[in-house]
């Protein structure tokens, strides 16, 4: 199979494999009209199998978000058909806006214009926990 | 500028210098008497508090200063929909200091987070309560005059009980402190609790459904009530209830120096006939509260003597 490699954008690589949808949702892709690329179960001599995300257009992504999703992904930025960027996503400390606390006697339940924000509280564990109410965030 | 929201935002040095000005207070109070001329503290009190609010207000009058007060969520203009953040941004303009009780949990950070004067979180629903925390501190200090080497039993509801958490997890920081947890299987401390403060601090502490077996061990006994709020089925806090009640006789083998703690309000769970012993703590309780508020009022508007 042949994807075209880009010349200005990102390449979202070491997906795990089956994740490559929900980061595509996650990070607004759909609502782009540059050509992306979703490459499922490639070969990864690392993870055995991986996903890839190639989009053709120079966009921000929302690194912690991807990091909450999965860790260890690496984002790589391409200009003018060079590798000019690497950057490894690990665990992030905090995320906005991503998940949303369930607790009815949390603030965010009745301030609806509130930012989401969780910590991460067991890097172990990999529990993040609401701001507000230290709510523990469901499992993803 | 600081606020307190959370007990676990003071270092241990910050809480025994709490206490170090609150002992002063106690002992020189004309001293402290004009410490906050000139400022002013606002109370927003969204649900109802007799002893947290009528506290803040004394613990400001005291220090010299003024209090302006909204007694209920249903004078405020929260009753017209506005947000925490804009009642706080509106208050900052008015007053000096905030302290903030609000049904939500995680309201008083709201608030804090768009305040331009520091707030002081005055309870949030079952989730944070500081100042109870720093009351009760005071309380173990002044009558034992220490905070380390000592053993202190919780009984009744440590399940729900966010007082109980919150002092477990102060006291777990300082060295050779024993829990005794005394409560009905369905009201134990629950294992995260547990887990995060006991364990990862290497606490020793045992659990026990004996309460009379106990009593000669401690040296606190902080009693709490059931709450009927916290169930959901009557019949459960019905049969819970009356399961611990502190009676004269439970206290015949108990140690002449124990001294005993509520945060009150007290239902039945300790008896009057307790009220006049030596050992009984939880009115002088609500004095060191009104004096602990003092002290942090002072520490978060950056007033010394």
């Amino acid at each position: 199979m042949h994807i075209d490699s880009i010349k200005n954008g990102i390449v979202i690589d070491h997906i795990t494999a089956g994740k490559g949808m929900q980061i595509y949702k996650l990070l607004g892709l759909d609502k782009l009209d540059c050509s992306i690329a979703i490459i499922k179960n490639v070969h990864s001599r690392k993870l055995g199998k991986k996903d890839i995300i190639k989009v053709d257009s120079d966009i921000s992504v929302d690194i912690a978000a991807l990091g909450y999703i999965d860790p260890g992904v690496t984002v790589n930025i391409i200009k003018d058909g060079a590798l000019v960027d690497k950057k490894n996503i690990s665990l992030p400390e905090r995320i906005e806006n991503v998940i949303f606390c369930k607790n009815p006697r949390c603030i965010t339940s009745t301030e609806q214009e509130l930012t989401h924000i969780f910590r991460l509280t067991d890097k172990e564990s990999k529990t993040y926990r609401c701001i507000y109410c230290e709510t523990k965030a469901e499992t993803k | 500028m600081r606020s307190l929201i959370d007990i676990q935002e003071l270092s241990t040095d910050e809480i025994n210098e709490l206490i170090a000005v609150a002992s002063d207070i106690i002992d020189n109070p004309k001293k402290y008497s004009e410490v906050c001329h000139g400022k002013k503290l606002a109370t927003m009190f969204f649900e109802p508090s007799t002893r947290t609010r009528l506290s803040f207000e004394s613990a400001m009058y005291e220090l010299g200063g003024n209090v302006i007060s909204v007694s209920s969520a249903e004078s405020s203009s929260a009753a017209k929909g506005e947000s925490v953040a804009d009642t706080a941004r509106t208050l900052s303009c008015y007053a000096d200091i905030i302290a903030m009780r609000h049904p939500k949990e995680g309201a008083p950070l709201v608030a804090s987070m768009h305040a331009s004067v520091p707030v002081i979180n005055a309870g949030d629903g079952g989730h944070n309560h500081p100042t109870q925390t720093l009351t009760d501190l005071l309380t173990i200090f002044r009558e034992k005059g220490r905070l380390d080497n000592m053993t202190i039993g919780f009984c009744g509801d440590l399940k729900f009980g966010r007082t109980v958490h919150s002092l477990i997890s102060a006291m777990s920081r300082y060295s050779g402190v024993k829990f005794v947890l005394i409560s009905p299987e369905e009201l134990k401390l629950p294992s995260y609790v547990k887990r995060d403060i006991l364990r990862k601090n290497g606490c020793e502490y045992k659990q026990t459904t004996d309460f009379e077996g106990v009593i000669p061990e401690l040296d606190i006994l902080y009693m709490t009530r059931v709450q009927r709020e916290r169930f959901f089925n009557e019949e459960d806090y019905l049969r819970l209830k009356d399961r611990y009640i502190l009676t004269p006789d439970k206290l015949e083998n108990a140690k002449p120096d124990l001294r005993i703690l509520h945060p009150l309000p007290r239902v039945n769970e300790i008896s009057v006939a307790i009220d006049n012993d030596p050992r009984a703590c939880y009115f002088k309780q609500v004095y060191y509260g009104k004096i602990i508020r003092m002290s942090l009022i002072m520490k978060l508007l950056g007033l010394e003597v």
